[in-house]
């Protein structure tokens, strides 16, 4: 069921017009629909309804088939990210290998859930299905920079290393 | 456009360059050295990069631009080694290479001469100090490389390169001297079966939709390798997206369709890069567009980016996701080969499946029908993974036993722990267990044991793992994933979770184990699409195997691995504790009382079995029952 989002939409002119644009350029391709979701999501970080209605009206196609397709696929969220996004895999090669333990690991030192934000938005925690690096397993993701080999240890440690970043 | 004589042209000019990546061949290639680096998702996630801007700097520092040509390879399959780097004509395999120690490399390799031994893989320094080949360590002795030729081995990024491997030479064939349906008939002498899980033979599937009469066909390449653990995909396109891009030309051709979709998981923007930066150039090249190689064949591809729903690996599915909408699968028949993408007579094949097509079209069925098994031809690539000491990426002929796969190749389970079981075929699949052990691995001997070959996920379990988890694990995923199209998936999965759930829990009763198989029975003959109907198989597997395992969870409510939280219980052993109240200090829950220098107690009612106590006790005074 569709629930306002606590954090209001503050999508620019200029996101909307690079957003258009590249409708106009896809739409005369068959099943245009999925690319555009995922360009959408690449201007904002994220789908809020005001985008998904603007992919609508571009399309000619309803706000529900659009809500719909976008609910449908992992990859497209609904709520806005952190600023650095952490994934924690959970493939079954990172699994076997405890990877459960570093989620739990990560959960209490951010004192969120898996799939939440914390609440000055500076990390979001998400689980994936396998990022390919089986043979570093457990493997974790902050942003674009995988950690392979974790511990429950280094958690501390790498996120340090993100939150310095950001004093800086 | 490039015509035949042109393509020879640059076969020949590259030759020299790309045989020298070959421990036994004459160096003709005019550099003194090749520096191969692997760029692999693996490598790359262990800083494959770095170890290449730093091996550009000290290439330059020192002028060796004209002596050294650094090459930015695949995968070559040892992903736990990574960052890899080879170095030929020498054929040194470098293993876990830090950008500190390229300069000693650069050094005392690259310009003495000498081969820096201390950063070799292990494996491949003898006792006496001798180096040997990289093809001789049991890793690689058994393997059989076919699908993954190129892999490890080419640029995947410049097209001469695929070029001078007899790249598009097949394509070339096909268009000039073959007839369609002389490619269905080589596709079916040789054998070849589906490499995407179901087996189907894809001359078979390639002569339904030749057949079918339409204005307009489509070519798709499932790349949306969804089962977690698996990664063989991935590494043909990252390491060699030609062959793909050509093998589905020659299907096109073969069927008669002139457009090809590449479905790909988002998930692997390296693979994603590659692609682009492939079709790019064999547009350039005119190795695909319009008229290719100077006959009236034209064929495109365009790459599409998958969102993330295990579903769409169902070809229906995948097709419906192509076509904008949620990746729900659709009923069979119609088959794809009469109405598939957009309504139009499709084929859909794996990643690795094109991977053996131009092959077979080169060196003949016959000489892919002499590999493997009577039912099942050619090689499988398995990604090993899990409790295992060499995790990676392995190519063996059909009717390899897990033994030689597992215990040789893979170097046994790591920490003197036992095998247990190795799991095949992901959450669609099962388990094999210690007891089977010496079975050839083909598509039909999987089936015989209640596992599947899948797209050759291959997680090795020690007996630490517990049965009953991992069932649990795969129906975490399946619940997740179902698209709820259809009652029987959308409420099996979620009714076996919960069967399963309570199990692990201590509350299972026996009669749970006869409603669970009932429910799996109905689950497998009403689903509408093989993610439901094989949902079951994990279960099935594990009960059918270690039903003991089972019985303890259920009736003596204990986890013999150790594994389920809700059935442990840590103990201390007075006589070991010494009483340095490290675990009671540490105790998020403060479970743990006692005075100092006396043993001290686990509360087990505040105990939220973190297991914390035991990692940190120096003494091993704590344990796990």
């Amino acid at each position: 069921m569709y629930q306002k989002p606590v954090i209001p939409f503050k999508g620019t002119k200029a996101q909307e017009a690079e957003l258009r644009e590249y409708i106009e350029l896809e739409k005369v391709q068959p099943g245009a629909l999925m690319p555009v979701l995922q360009k959408a999501q690449e201007i904002y970080g994220y789908l809020p309804i005001e985008v998904q209605t603007i992919i609508a009206d571009e399309l000619g196609i309803s706000l529900s088939e659009v809500y719909g397709v976008a609910t449908f696929y992992s990859q497209f969220s609904l709520n806005p990210k952190g600023e650095h996004r952490i994934s924690i895999c959970l493939g079954t090669a990172c699994y076997v290998k405890g990877a459960d333990k570093i989620l739990e690991g990560l959960e209490k030192t951010l004192g969120i859930k898996c799939g939440e934000c914390t609440p000055d938005g500076v990390f979001s925690l998400d689980s994936c299905r396998c990022v390919g690096a089986c043979g570093l397993a457990p493997v974790m993701m902050v942003d674009d920079d995988v950690y392979g080999r974790m511990t429950v240890d280094q958690i501390d440690g790498i996120l340090q290393k993100y939150t310095k970043k950001r004093r800086k | 456009m490039l015509t035949v004589e042109e393509l020879n042209k640059i076969r020949e000019s590259k030759k020299n360059i790309v045989s020298m990546r070959n421990e036994n061949a004459d160096n003709k290639s005019g550099y003194k050295y090749q520096v191969l680096v692997c760029g692999g998702t693996g490598c790359h996630s262990s800083g494959s990069q770095k170890v290449i801007d730093t091996l550009n700097d000290e290439i330059a520092k020192h002028q060796l631009e004209k002596d050294v040509k650094i090459v930015r390879t695949g995968c070559f399959g040892l992903c736990s080694l990574g960052p890899i780097m080879i170095v030929y004509p020498e054929g040194a395999f470098y293993a876990r290479v830090q950008p500190e120690e390229i300069h000693e490399i650069v050094e005392e390799h690259l310009i003495n001469g000498n081969v820096v031994k201390k950063y070799l893989y292990e494996s491949t320094v003898c006792d006496d100090g001798s180096v040997k080949s990289l093809q001789e360590t049991d890793f690689y002795k058994k393997q059989l490389r076919v699908a993954l030729k190129n892999c490890g081995v080419i640029d995947p990024e410049d097209i001469e390169e695929y070029i001078a491997t007899d790249g598009y030479q097949a394509l070339a064939k096909v268009l000039t001297t073959m007839t369609p349906d002389d490619v269905i008939k080589v596709m079916l002498d040789s054998g070849l079966r589906g490499r995407g899980g179901g087996g189907f033979p894809t001359g078979r599937k390639w002569a339904f939709a030749k057949a079918s009469q339409s204005d307009q066909k489509y070519v798709c390449c499932n790349a949306d390798e969804g089962d977690p653990g698996a990664f063989m995909d991935r590494s043909i396109l990252e390491g060699d997206p030609h062959t793909v891009l050509e093998a589905m030309a020659i299907a096109g051709y073969t069927i008669g369709a002139n457009k090809g979709y590449i479905y790909v998981r988002a998930e692997y923007p390296v693979a994603v890069h590659r692609l682009d930066v492939a079709i790019e150039q064999a547009k350039e090249y005119g190795l695909l567009g319009e008229g290719i190689f100077g006959t009236d064949f034209s064929f495109d591809i365009e790459l599409r980016l998958g969102a993330g729903a295990f579903v769409c690996g169902e070809e229906t599915a995948l097709m419906t996701s192509i076509e904008g909408h949620r990746g729900e699968p659709r009923p069979r028949p119609p088959f794809p080969a009469v109405k598939g993408l957009f309504g139009k007579p499709t084929i859909l094949n794996n990643v690795e499946t094109y991977a053996n097509v131009c092959k077979i079209i080169l060196n003949g069925p016959e000489w892919f029908a002499s590999m493997g098994t009577e039912t099942s031809k050619g090689t499988k690539v398995f990604a090993l993974g899990g409790k295992i000491t060499n995790v990676g990426l392995v190519e063996v002929p059909m009717g390899t036993t897990l033994r030689e796969i597992v215990e040789e190749i893979g170097g046994g389970v790591p920490n003197g722990k036992k095998f247990k079981a190795a799991q095949t075929g992901g959450p669609s699949g099962g388990c094999i267990p210690a007891c089977h052990i010496d079975v050839p691995i083909d598509y039909d001997n999987l089936i015989k044991l209640g596992s599947m070959m899948g797209s050759g996920g291959l997680i090795v379990m020690d007996e630490d793992t517990c049965m009953v988890d991992i069932a649990k694990f795969f129906l975490e995923f399946t619940v997740d994933e179902s698209c709820g199209k259809c009652t029987p998936c959308r409420i099996g999965t979620r009714r076996l979770y919960q069967f399963i759930e309570k199990i692990t829990n201590g509350e299972g009763e026996p009669e749970d184990l006869d409603k669970i198989r009932e429910l799996c029975k109905h689950m497998q003959s009403t689903s509408l699409c093989a993610l439901g109907q094989t949902t079951p198989n994990p279960v099935i597997s594990t009960m059918r195997y270690f039903a003991d395992e089972y019985l303890a969870h259920v009736k003596d409510k204990t986890c013999p691995a150790g594994v389920c939280k809700n059935l442990l219980s840590y103990e201390i052993i007075p006589d070991l504790c010494k009483g340095c109240t490290l675990c009671a200090r540490n105790c998020p829950a403060d479970a743990i009382s006692g005075s100092v220098k006396q043993p001290h107690k686990i509360d087990r009612t505040k105990c939220i079995k973190c297991g914390l106590c035991m990692r940190n006790c120096k003494f091993n005074a704590i344990i796990k029952k």
